[in-house]
C-alpha cells in the first residue's frame, strides 16, 4: 500500500513514472537544461541529475564516458547543485534528485551539502556507494530538512530486503538487471518475485532501473512495477547528437532527441 | 592484548567500513561468514600454513646485514627476507590464503587488480596451483611499463584484461575489478590484492599477511633475545607493512611506516596519502586518499608501480591518526641510493618498493647505537624493475 508521495508534494502520481539519468554538463551545461526539458515533455515525472566523478564504481561505460565530458566541462558537486535553479529558470518543474557519489559529499560536509540543496530547491538525493548501514546519520538530516533520501535495492539484497523497503523515502530503486528469459519478453520469475518482493515492504512508489533501453523492456518494467529509471540509454542518444551539437544543429538534434525519448516511453 | 579492530561494522577506528553499490552489500556478507567460519576452522589453518611451507618456501630467513650495519656505524640492521617468498615478494602470503577461501567457497574463476604485477602473477600463481580460472585488471599504461610480468601471468595461465579508463594505472584497474565482480560475483571471488578495499577485505589481508610479523617475532627474540628498536616497512596500499606491525601493535617497538615522496612532497608528483592526503573514501573503504577540493580522486606519482596508489588501508589511516605508527616519506632518488647501497653491501637487490623503507631505515639508523636493533621489512625482490632501473642508472650516466 502506498501512503507516501512527496518530494515536497512536488510528486503527486505514485504508478506509471518515468525516472530519467543525465549527469549533468554532459556535454555542457545548457545542453543539459535543454535535455531535461525535452524529458519533461516526454513525460518524465522526476529528474535524477548525474554528478560526474572521478571514479564512478556502479557505473558501465556508457556513464563512465559521460561523467569524462563533464568533467572536462569542470563539472562538480557544487556547480551541479547550482545548476537546479537554471533547470527551474527554463521551466523544469518536476522535482530534481542530486545523484552523486559519496566522496564529494564528504568533502563538502553534510551541513553545507544540507544548505545548497535548500538555497538550490533539490527534492532528493541518491548515494549509490552509500548502503543502507553507512547512511543512517545521513538519513536522518534528510528527512529533517525535507529532502528525500533516495535507497536502492538489489536482488541480491536478500534479508536486508525488507528493512530497506520500509524506511525507503520518495521511491525506491530496485536494481536489477531484466533477467530476460529466452528472448521472450517476459521478466523471470526471480525478477518478478524480487519486485513483488520489495513492493510489499515499500510505502513508497518502487521503480526498476538498469538495463531498461528499449520500449519493450519499459513497457514490462511498467506492467509490474511504479516506474521506470532510464540512464544509459538516455546517454547514449545524447552521444549519438555529439556530432550534430558541435556542427551547431542545436534545434535538429534536440528535436530527434525529444522524439527519441518520446518512442522510448510511449 | 590484541586489538579488537576492526569493529562489527568493519570499522578501525573512524576508517573502513563498506561503501559499495548496493549490489556488493550481498557477496561481501557471503564472504565475511566464509572468512569467519574458515578462520575458526582448525584444518583451514593447518592447510594456510601447510601450503605457506611446502609450496612458498616458508619462514623466510631473518638476515643480519653486518656489513651495511658497520658501514652505517649506528643500529644492528636486520631483514625479513619477504623476496625469497616463491614469486619473490610477500604478496603470495595473501593470495594463498584468499585462493584457497575461494576453494573452499565453490568459486571456480578469480579476479584480481594489478599495478606492478606482482599481485597479479601471486593470483595467477595459485590459480594454476589451485585449478582456478584467472582474470586479472591490469592499467594499460601499467601493462606498458610491466611487460615482463604481463607475460609471466600469461604464461601462468591467466587473462590479463587491460583498463584504458581514466589514466590506465591501478587505481583504474580495481575500479574495473569492482565492477566486473558486480555484474558477476554469483560465481566469482574477487581476490584484493592489499589491506584495502571494503570491509572483511583490510582484514582479511592483514591475517593472510601478519605470518610475515609473526616469523620475524619468533625469529628476532631467538637471535637477540630481545625485540627490535624500531620496525620499517613501505607503504602503498599497506599490506606488507600491516602484515609486519600488526603483530607487534602491543609491543614497546616503534613501528615506521614509509610512503612515496616521488619527485617530493611540495611537488604534485607523489603517493604520499598519509603525508598530503585527506579523509574520504576510496575502492568502498574510508581512509585516506589523494584528492582535489571537489572530492574528484588525483592521480598519485612514484617510480614505484606498487606504491603508485592514491589511497590507503583503512587500518593504516586509524594507526595514523592515533599515532601507533609513524609515517615517512622518502623520494625516488632517495629510494634509489637506498636500493643501490643494500645491493652493494650485502648482495641483495631489493624491489624499489621495499627500498622506501630501507632508505628511512638508514638515514635513522646512523643516529642510533651499536646496542640498538632495527628491523626492515625487505617485502620483494628487484627483478621485476632491472627495465626501471636500467633506464635511470643510463640517464645518470
Amino acid at each position: 500500500m502506498l501512503t507516501q508521495t512527496s518530494f515536497q508534494g512536488k510528486l503527486t502520481k505514485t504508478e506509471d513514472l518515468f525516472i530519467p539519468f543525465v549527469v549533468a554538463g554532459d556535454p555542457t551545461p545548457e545542453l543539459t537544461i535543454q535535455f531535461a526539458l525535452r524529458l519533461q515533455k516526454a513525460g518524465a515525472d522526476i529528474l535524477e541529475l548525474g554528478v560526474p566523478y572521478s571514479d564512478p564504481l556502479a557505473d558501465g561505460p556508457t556513464i563512465q564516458r559521460a561523467a569524462q565530458r563533464a568533467l572536462q566541462q569542470n563539472m562538480s558537486l557544487t556547480k551541479a547543485i547550482e545548476l537546479v535553479p537554471k533547470l527551474r529558470e527554463a521551466g523544469v518543474e518536476i522535482p530534481v534528485v542530486i545523484f552523486t557519489y559519496y566522496n564529494p559529499v564528504i568533502q563538502m560536509g553534510y551541513d553545507r551539502f544540507f544548505e545548497m540543496l535548500e538555497e538550490n530547491g533539490a527534492e532528493g538525493v541518491l548515494i549509490p556507494d552509500l548502503p543502507y548501514e553507512e547512511s543512517e546519520e545521513i538519513r536522518g538530516l534528510a528527512e529533517e530538512k525535507g529532502v528525500e533520501f533516495i535507497s536502492l535495492v538489489a536482488p541480491n539484497s536478500d534479508t536486508r530486503i525488507k528493512q530497506i523497503a520500509e524506511h525507503a523515502k520518495g521511491f525506491l530503486y530496485c536494481v536489477s538487471t531484466l533477467g530476460v528469459t529466452g528472448g521472450s519478453n517476459q521478466m523471470s520469475a526471480e525478477t518478478l518475485s524480487f519486485i513483488k518482493k520489495v513492493k510489499e515492504h515499500s510505502q513508497v512508489p518502487v521503480a526498476v532501473g538498469f538495463g531498461v533501453s528499449t520500449n519493450e523492456d519499459v513497457q514490462l518494467v511498467r506492467e509490474h512495477s511504479d516506474g521506470v529509471i532510464i540512464g544509459s540509454k538516455i546517454i547514449r542518444l545524447i552521444e549519438g547528437e555529439l556530432e550534430a551539437f558541435e556542427n551547431g544543429q542545436e534545434e535538429e538534434a534536440l528535436e530527434r532527441f525529444y522524439q527519441e525519448i518520446r518512442q522510448l516511453v510511449k | 592484548m590484541q586489538q579488537v579492530f576492526p569493529d562489527i561494522k568493519g570499522r578501525f577506528g573512524d576508517f573502513g567500513g563498506k561503501y559499495v553499490p548496493e549490489t556488493l552489500m550481498g557477496p561481501l556478507q557471503e564472504l565475511e561468514e566464509a572468512l569467519d567460519e574458515a578462520m575458526s576452522d582448525q584444518a583451514f589453518l593447518d592447510e594456510y600454513h601447510h601450503v605457506l611451507k611446502e609450496y612458498a618456501g616458508r619462514p623466510t630467513s631473518l638476515s643480519y646485514a653486518d656489513k651495511l650495519s658497520k658501514q652505517l656505524g649506528g643500529a644492528k640492521i636486520y631483514l625479513k627476507r619477504e623476496d625469497l617468498n616463491h614469486t619473490g615478494a610477500h604478496k603470495l602470503n595473501n593470495a594463498i590464503g584468499q585462493g584457497l577461501l575461494a576453494k573452499r567457497m565453490g568459486k571456480k574463476k578469480i579476479i584480481a587488480e594489478t599495478g606492478a604485477g606482482q599481485h597479479g602473477v601471486a593470483s595467477a600463481t595459485v590459480a594454476a596451483k589451485f585449478g582456478l580460472e584467472c582474470k586479472v585488471f591490469m592499467g594499460e599504461e601499467d601493462i606498458r611499463r610491466q611487460e615482463l610480468n604481463v607475460f609471466r601471468m600469461k604464461l601462468l595461465g591467466a587473462e590479463v584484461i587491460s583498463v584504458s579508463s581514466g589514466n590506465g594505472t591501478l587505481k583504474d584497474a580495481t575500479n574495473e575489478a569492482i565492477r566486473y565482480w558486480v555484474a558477476n560475483c554469483e560465481d566469482h571471488f574477487y581476490l584484493i590484492g592489499s589491506v584495502v578495499g571494503p570491509h572483511p577485505y583490510p582484514r582479511m589481508v592483514r591475517d593472510f599477511q601478519r605470518v610475515i610479523g609473526d616469523e620475524s617475532k619468533k625469529q628476532f627474540l631467538e637471535v637477540e633475545s630481545e625485540l627490535p628498536d624500531r620496525i620499517y616497512a613501505c607503504v602503498g596500499g599497506g599490506s606488507n607493512a600491516m602484515g609486519m606491525f600488526y603483530p607487534f601493535l602491543q609491543d614497546p617497538c616503534e613501528l615506521i611506516g614509509v610512503e612515496a615522496a616521488g619527485k617530493g612532497i611540495d611537488t604534485p608528483e607523489h603517493a604520499a596519502t598519509l603525508t598530503k592526503g585527506t579523509p574520504g573514501v576510496i575502492h568502498g573503504s574510508m581512509t585516506y586518499l589523494m584528492q582535489d577540493v571537489n572530492g574528484q580522486i588525483t592521480e598519485p606519482y612514484s617510480i614505484s608501480a606498487g606504491l603508485d596508489y592514491p589511497g590507503i588501508g583503512p587500518e593504516h589511516a586509524h594507526l595514523f591518526q592515533t599515532k601507533q605508527v609513524r609515517y615517512e616519506s622518502i623520494t625516488d632518488k632517495e629510494a634509489l641510493s637506498a636500493l643501490q647501497l643494500l645491493t652493494e653491501q650485502e648482495g641483495i637487490i631489493p624491489a624499489i618498493e621495499t627500498a622506501h623503507a630501507l632508505a628511512q631505515a638508514f638515514k635513522e639508523a646512523a643516529e642510533m647505537t651499536p646496542e640498538q636493533t632495527i628491523l626492515i621489512n625487505l617485502s620483494g625482490r628487484g627483478d621485476k624493475d632491472m627495465a626501471t632501473l636500467m633506464e635511470h642508472f643510463q640517464e645518470e650516466e
